[in-house]
């Protein structure tokens, strides 16, 4: 509220730079505002300037005197065509008294004060279009079965000047339907009762009243000045009626078409600066009109859907905003298959047609929801604030909902809420817990009864937030894996044995130490293993150089390598002997050995016969023939090795 | 070549081969839980079917009310105007799993609904089942046998069928219950450790927990210990393997309300306490062998012998007197006809009516287990080679289980961890085989090109020429044993290069032969492996076909494919929808068991019987009431305080599973205990038909009036899409039944009571009465409603 006031009171050039960052408003207000007759362009601007009004009009209010205005005409268009009733009065107001009057009041029967969702009042001085603020007062001294409201006029009215005033007034559960209970096969037809005459607490020079009406007329009052014209039903003009002129007019006419009540909207908007705002809607829908008796028969619906359910409605359209996506459309069992969506640069179009069609007093309900790109809403405010500019009301065709609830959820961490709507709303906080929040969103909780969709306007929700506290959660995962797998590393280098000296914490102990051996053991045996391959190797050198020094020498070399890791092994068979768990894989171990050495035998052997061999220039046959059964042995020496060496890996 | 190089390869082959299978493991893990996500991708993330609607309602009940709640709910939204206690008839262990972990993830602020964990909870619990079947079965025949059985359970469609996303059902978790406690029992018998004897008794209280199955593993177990007593395998293992899991097993299981006193009182308990007895006895005689020479030994023997058999006898007297006092031997319904086969159907037909209670027949085999079938006997083959304590183990649990699967189509799903782990077991043996003499023969092969081209780049050629080999082995095996076969890989490379540097001389194949009997020709393994790999290969196309299409329908949305694309019978939930918004929230809703679960849960009405088919009085008193006559039935749904009638009509878009094929269960069932009620008279010489042909009862029946009230006006014949014939009687109208609300595709049809009419003066009602019942002459009217 404070900003707007200051909005109102700042220089031309930052009302022009607010114009830019709030541009959505006014353009969407275009799109969304079909209803009035004024000029659209200036419409953004004039709801900022009302609440200015408000506050400049409260305080002159005091002052005013009643005065000797005089309504010089009262044109009044009432369109029944929907179950939201739209009364449109188109007046010229003349101040006949010798002072300037500065607000101007208007009248309603309480009957349908109750009844009144929204008023508005638009006026226009030429070339800009104005909303005025109006407000309902109760004055003094004034009939008391009517309610008031006084429109605060942007400047004065001087004498014998004539102000013209647009009043849209709507008007909720105003159509009764008669007969209560049809059935399906039947019509709904509805009644609606007005005054005659404009309430007024002025006299009325001129008047006229003209019913727009969706189809067949069953009744109506009848008076010397009416006609029907098609779907028009005309009443007057009347001259001369002096204020609070009633006489009522009762118009009982059918009216098919959808009496969509949402009975309670919960819009929950959710903020995620990584991009994203999300909207999830959750609607409790009902039929307002005539409930329907006998039941329901399929076969009649089918056979002549128009005909036999024409009270009822089956389709819904929500006109969503541009660039919406991930639309889904269920219900508290499971998704609802009937919709579709179509979508243009401009808009998005939802059309969902629920479970089954609504009949008279059926009820349902249903959650859609939708994400939207975080920059077509979010901008930046003065001071370092955020502001999210989104609309108010609900995005279906036509619905009119007894409790909106909006709630706003906004980052972990976000600070110096304030929300600036055009409308009065009951507003609270409240905290929401969502992934892995520690202290919780802040939930800014809007709830307005009565909402049509002339509310459909757009509302500002600043706050203060810090970027860096986008990186609180992921750090907290981070931080979360890294201790699992700091804890996991302290838990496996950690003894956690109670009793250091137990029988089994010992043996446990010795049992590492006895594998580490075997392990080291496994280690000199692939040493070994080498060596074998290295004095092969050697072979092969030799079969094609001839160079048997260089043999010689090779076997020399690996004597002494056979050598010194036999005394690497003796210390390891040693501590091995004497470890009683040891008992299982001594066995095995010590047959390695025997079988090592057996082998390195054969080897040396082998190495020695094929050198002589190439000392004494045999041939490559005959020194095949003499190794053979030595290289028979040596390999299947060498299988037994190996799969030894396996078996005491697997323990 | 270099030796360092060796070393570093067969030190740090067990480091890799270890961080292979558990990557390896955790794949087969996502597999398990992805092939079950078509029933969401398909479709959508909802509840299954009948029975997890309930599960489902009762975790929400948990969730929203706190465990304690839980415990003392009785329930007065189902068995109408009795009432069921949710806390003492229910197996709690799925709804207390999932409520913990629905718990788990919102204190850490996940905002999960109850749905979603619930939707996810049976594709969680796979992966699980997969892993424990790899514990298990590296247990009985190692690594590379308990990866290759893992990745064949984890796409098994038997198990899929009952584990897709959405299947909140108590199989769900059971069968990792079952395989985990089976695996603690083999680890306690491999170990001899009572750390995990006590873990085994936890695991069976899970099991208990969760289903009633509960009892195959207490009488499987036993049977082994048994077995393995008879075959003289008896050691201490055993004991400790067996005795703790009796004693703590017993006391944790009649902790669970729903078994309670159960766990000692009735029949399928009973085998357990008896091998408890002959294992101490057992024990008892080593311990005395042990301390005694054998001839004294002998003596005691026919001492011990002869009082023993005398007790014996006592005891067994004694028992079988007791157990023949109870009624029905004290066997519960279900357990009688798994020894039975023709027992339910003899005796109860509620239990026969269900169709996964009918014996399978041999497509659905082949349709569930697929190629296991083939390889099973081959893994019976390979567990005996050597027997171990573990192998028998897992040949009785085969054995056991393809005896039940062939009495009950359900527990199917038993047979196939059991036929998983002995595939497993089968196929990574020829695998093992296989590849080694593939390796022999090219190791082989390799030396002799050296003999041909000594001096030549031996290496380079011989890598060369092994690797097309090598990658279609790679290539061809992945799904399977990859980590033996890696392993594998890995050996045979360095053994190559070992034998590479041996020199070039011929290596005598005999040699060879003698020490490794198992060699086959190089072909005839190439082309085995290549079969074995196609074999795999159709198993896997087949599993991810069973997943995709076969067993991913949530069956209460319903699609069908026509030539303009996807059409969506979305019925069932509309008429839920219906009721639960159009509807007074006391209203009672009577529909034929299969959907008390559903309308409770989806439109939180209160039903009159459900699927927990416990009292079959009240079950039968529907079936009367669907098959009587309009008013009959007005008058029994009346007393029951019915104010909707809901049937399931399949005939208008050939739905085949709707109430007029389920009708004559109803009958049968509702005859069971209201005699009047008789099968024959809705039978046309013994065919059940709805058309002209069929009898005057049942074209009379609520059932049918329901199911066909003013069908031929949508297309002027009356053709039912189901029967494939028109309707026998056309026109007629309702009098006591009034039509409130049809689906879009009928397959929902809701009917309200007529108020009761105004009383009409004496004369005029009672002539008007007797003129009707002289009329029409269905028999039985005198008592025709069970509640007087």
């Amino acid at each position: 509220m404070d900003l707007i006031w200051a909005d109102f009171l700042i220089p031309r050039e930052r009302e022009r730079e607010r114009e830019r960052v709030l541009e959505p408003v006014s353009l969407s207000v275009d799109s969304n505002s079909t209803f009035t007759p004024i000029d659209h362009r200036s419409d953004g601007m004039d709801r900022r300037l009302q609440f200015a009004f408000v506050l400049l009009c409260l305080g002159l209010l005091s002052s005013t005197a009643r005065s000797d205005l005089v309504v010089s005409k009262a044109e009044r268009l009432v369109d029944l065509n929907s179950h939201i009733v739209r009364v449109l009065s188109k007046l010229k107001v003349e101040n006949e008294g010798p002072d300037d009057v500065s607000e101007v009041l208007l009248a309603l029967p309480d009957a349908q004060a109750k009844n009144l969702a929204a008023i508005r009042t638009f006026y226009s001085d030429g070339k800009l279009g104005f909303v005025l603020p109006t407000e309902p007062i109760e004055p003094k001294g004034m009939p008391s079965d009517v309610t008031y409201y006084s429109i605060a006029l942007p400047k004065k009215l001087g004498k014998g000047k004539t102000v013209s005033l647009d009043v849209l007034s709507i008007f909720t559960r105003s159509l009764k339907p008669f007969p209560e209970e049809i059935t399906q096969a039947e019509s709904q037809l509805v009644v609606y009762t007005d005054n005659m005459y404009y309430t007024s607490p002025y006299p009325v020079k001129y008047q006229s009243l003209v019913f727009r009406l969706p189809g067949r007329v069953e009744s109506y009052t009848k008076y010397p000045k009416v006609e029907l014209v098609k779907s028009e039903l005309r009443y007057g003009p009347f001259e001369m009626q002096p204020a609070f002129s009633y006489s009522p007019v009762v118009v009982h006419f059918e009216n098919n078409n959808p009496f969509a009540v949402a009975n309670e909207l919960v819009r929950e908007i959710e903020i995620s600066h990584w991009g994203n705002v999300r909207v999830t809607e959750q609607y409790t829908i009902s039929h307002g009109g005539a409930s329907l008796k006998n039941g329901f028969s399929r076969i009649e619906y089918q056979a002549r859907p128009y005909m036999r359910g024409a009270s009822s409605f089956r389709i819904l359209i929500a006109k969503l905003p541009a660039r919406a996506h991930s639309v889904y459309y269920r219900d508290e069992i499971g998704n609802i298959s009937t919709s579709h969506l179509w979508g243009d640069s401009q808009r998005t179009q939802l059309e969902i047609e629920p479970r089954f069609p609504i009949f008279g007093g059926w009820k349902t309900t249903f959650t859609i929801g939708y994400s939207l790109p975080l920059h077509d809403f979010l901008f930046e405010a003065d001071g370092g604030k955020r502001v999210l500019n989104m609309t108010f009301g609900c995005p279906l065709d036509e619905v009119l909902v007894e409790k909106h609830i909006v709630k706003v959820v906004l980052p972990e961490g976000s600070k110096d809420i304030t929300v600036a709507t055009l409308f009065p709303t009951k507003q609270s906080e409240d905290v929401k817990y969502s992934h892995l929040d520690i202290l919780g969103r802040p939930v800014v909780v809007l709830e307005k009864d009565n909402v049509v969709p002339e509310h459909n306007l757009y509302f500002q929700v600043y706050y203060k937030f810090n970027n860096i506290s986008l990186l609180s959660e992921p750090m907290m995962l981070i931080v979360g894996i890294f201790l699992l797998f700091v804890a996991c590393i302290v838990y496996m280098h950690t003894d956690l044995a109670i009793s250091k000296t137990s029988s089994s914490y010992l043996e446990k102990l010795q049992w590492e130490e006895v594998q580490a051996t075997v392990q080291h053991i496994k280690n000199i045996f692939d040493q070994y293993l080498a060596v074998h391959d290295k004095l092969e190797s050697s072979l092969r050198d030799l079969s094609r150089s001839g160079d048997v020094q260089s043999c010689k020498a090779a076997r020399k070399a690996a004597d002494a390598q056979f050598k010194e890791l036999a005394k690497e092994l003796k210390p390891l068979l040693t501590f091995l002997q004497s470890c009683s768990q040891a008992s299982s894989i001594l066995p095995k171990i010590e047959e390695l050995v025997t079988k090592e050495k057996e082998m390195q035998e054969k080897e040396m052997a082998k190495h020695t016969t094929v050198v002589d061999c190439f000392e004494k220039k045999l041939g490559g046959k005959d020194i095949e023939s003499r190794i053979a059964s030595q290289q028979q042995k040596l390999t299947s020496l060498k299988q037994e090795v190996e799969s030894l060496l396996d078996s005491i890996s697997e323990i | 070549m270099a030796t360092s190089k060796v070393e570093g390869s067969s030190s740090l082959r067990h480091a890799f081969g270890g961080v292979l299978s558990v990557f390896i493991l955790l794949l087969i893990g996502v597999v398990a839980f992805s092939i079950r996500l078509f029933s969401v991708i398909k479709y959508e993330s909802v509840i299954h079917e009948f029975d997890p609607y309930f599960n489902y309602r009762v975790t929400q009940f948990l969730s929203k009310n706190g465990i304690y709640d839980f415990w003392n709910w009785f329930d007065d939204r189902t068995w109408y105007p009795l009432g069921r206690v949710i806390g003492g008839t229910v197996y709690p262990g799925l709804t207390l799993t999932a409520g913990t972990m629905w718990k788990l993830a919102n204190s850490l602020n996940i905002p999960l609904s109850v749905e979603t964990v619930c939707v996810f909870t049976a594709p969680i619990f796979s992966a699980f089942a997969a892993w424990a079947t790899y514990l298990l079965t590296k247990e009985v025949k190692g690594t590379g046998a308990g990866i290759t059985a893992a990745a064949i359970l984890a796409m098994v469609p038997s198990y899929i069928s009952r584990s897709v996303a959405g299947s909140y059902d108590n199989e769900a978790v059971a069968i990792f219950a079952l395989i985990f406690t089976f695996y603690l029992y083999i680890k306690t018998l491999n170990t001899g450790s009572l750390f995990y004897a006590t873990l085994n008794s936890l695991a069976y209280f899970y099991m208990v927990c969760s289903w009633g199955g509960y009892t195959f593993i207490i009488n499987l177990i036993p049977m082994h210990v048994l077995l393995c007593i008879v075959t003289g395998r008896y050691s201490s293992r055993l004991y400790i393997a067996y005795a703790p899991l009796v004693v703590l097993g017993t006391l944790l299981a009649a902790l669970v309300p729903v078994v309670g006193f159960n766990a000692v009182m009735t029949s399928e308990h009973f085998g357990s306490f008896l091998v408890f007895i002959i294992i101490h006895v057992v024990a008892l005689v080593y311990y005395i062998k042990g301390i005694l020479t054998p001839r004294l030994f002998k003596v005691a023997t026919t001492l011990v012998l002869t009082v023993g058999i005398a007790v014996c006898a006592v005891v067994v007297a004694i028992l079988v007197a007791l157990v023949a006092s109870s009624p029905t031997k004290g066997w519960s319904g279900r357990s009688l006809s798994l020894l039975d086969p023709t027992y339910a159907s003899k005796y109860i037909p509620i239990i026969a009516s269900v169709s996964e209670h009918q014996p399978p027949t041999w497509p659905s085999y082949f349709m569930d287990i697929n190629v296991l079938a083939f390889l099973v006997p081959a893994g019976i083959v390979a567990c005996f080679l050597p027997l171990s304590d573990a192998s028998s183990f897992a040949v009785l649990y085969l054995v056991t289980s393809v005896y039940f699967s062939g009495v009950m189509v359900r527990l199917m799903l038993v047979l196939a961890p059991a036929a998983c782990i002995m595939s497993g077991i089968a196929l990574s043996e020829a695998f093992g085989v296989l590849t080694r003499s593939m390796k022999f023969h090219i190791t082989k092969y390799f030396e002799c090109s050296h003999t041909e081209a000594p001096a030549k780049l031996g290496e380079s050629t011989s890598t060369e020429s092994s690797a097309p080999l090598e990658n279609m082995t790679k290539s061809d095996t992945t799904e399977k044993p990859e980590v033996a076969r890696k392993e594998k890989v890995a050996r045979r490379k360095q053994k190559k290069e070992k034998e590479l540097t041996e020199n070039a001389h011929v290596k005598p194949v005999s040699a060879k032969k003698e020490k490794r009997p198992l060699v086959l020709p190089l072909e005839a393994s190439i082309v085995s492996v290549f079969l074995l790999i196609v074999l795999g290969g159709l198993y896997v196309l087949h599993c991810v076909w069973a997943a995709a299409e076969a067993y991913s329908a949530p069956s209460i949305v319903l699609t069908s494919h026509s030539h303009d694309g996807l059409h969506v019978f979305d019925d069932f939930r509309e008429a839920y929808a219906w009721l639960r918004h159009n509807t007074e929230v006391d209203d009672k809703v009577a529909s034929w068991w299969d959907y008390g679960y559903q309308t409770t849960a989806m439109a939180n009405r209160t039903v009159i019987v459900d699927n927990n088919t416990w009292n079959n009085t009240h079950i039968a008193t529907v079936g009367t009431a669907m098959s009587s006559p309009e008013k009959a039935a007005w008058e029994i749904f009346n007393s029951l305080d019915v104010k909707y009638v809901l049937v399931v009509f399949g005939g208008l878009v050939g739905y085949p599973s709707d109430d007029i094929n389920k009708f004559l269960w109803m009958v049968r069932i509702g005859g069971g205990v209201f005699p009047h009620i008789k099968e024959a008279d809705y039978l046309k010489d013994g065919q059940y038909r709805v058309d002209a042909q069929a009898t005057h009862t049942m074209l009379n029946c609520l059932m049918y009036k329901l199911s066909y009230y003013r069908f031929v006006e949508t297309d002027g014949k009356g053709f039912d899409r189901v029967r494939r014939y028109e309707i026998g009687k056309k026109h007629f109208k309702l009098t006591h039944f009034e039509e409130v609300f049809t689906t879009h595709h009928w397959m929902v049809r809701i009917y309200k009571l007529k108020p009761q009419k105004n009383r009409i003066r004496g004369k005029s009602r009672k002539s008007k009465l007797g003129s009707k019942s002289t009329s029409s002459k269905s028999g039985g009217m005198t008592h025709k409603n069970p509640w007087n």
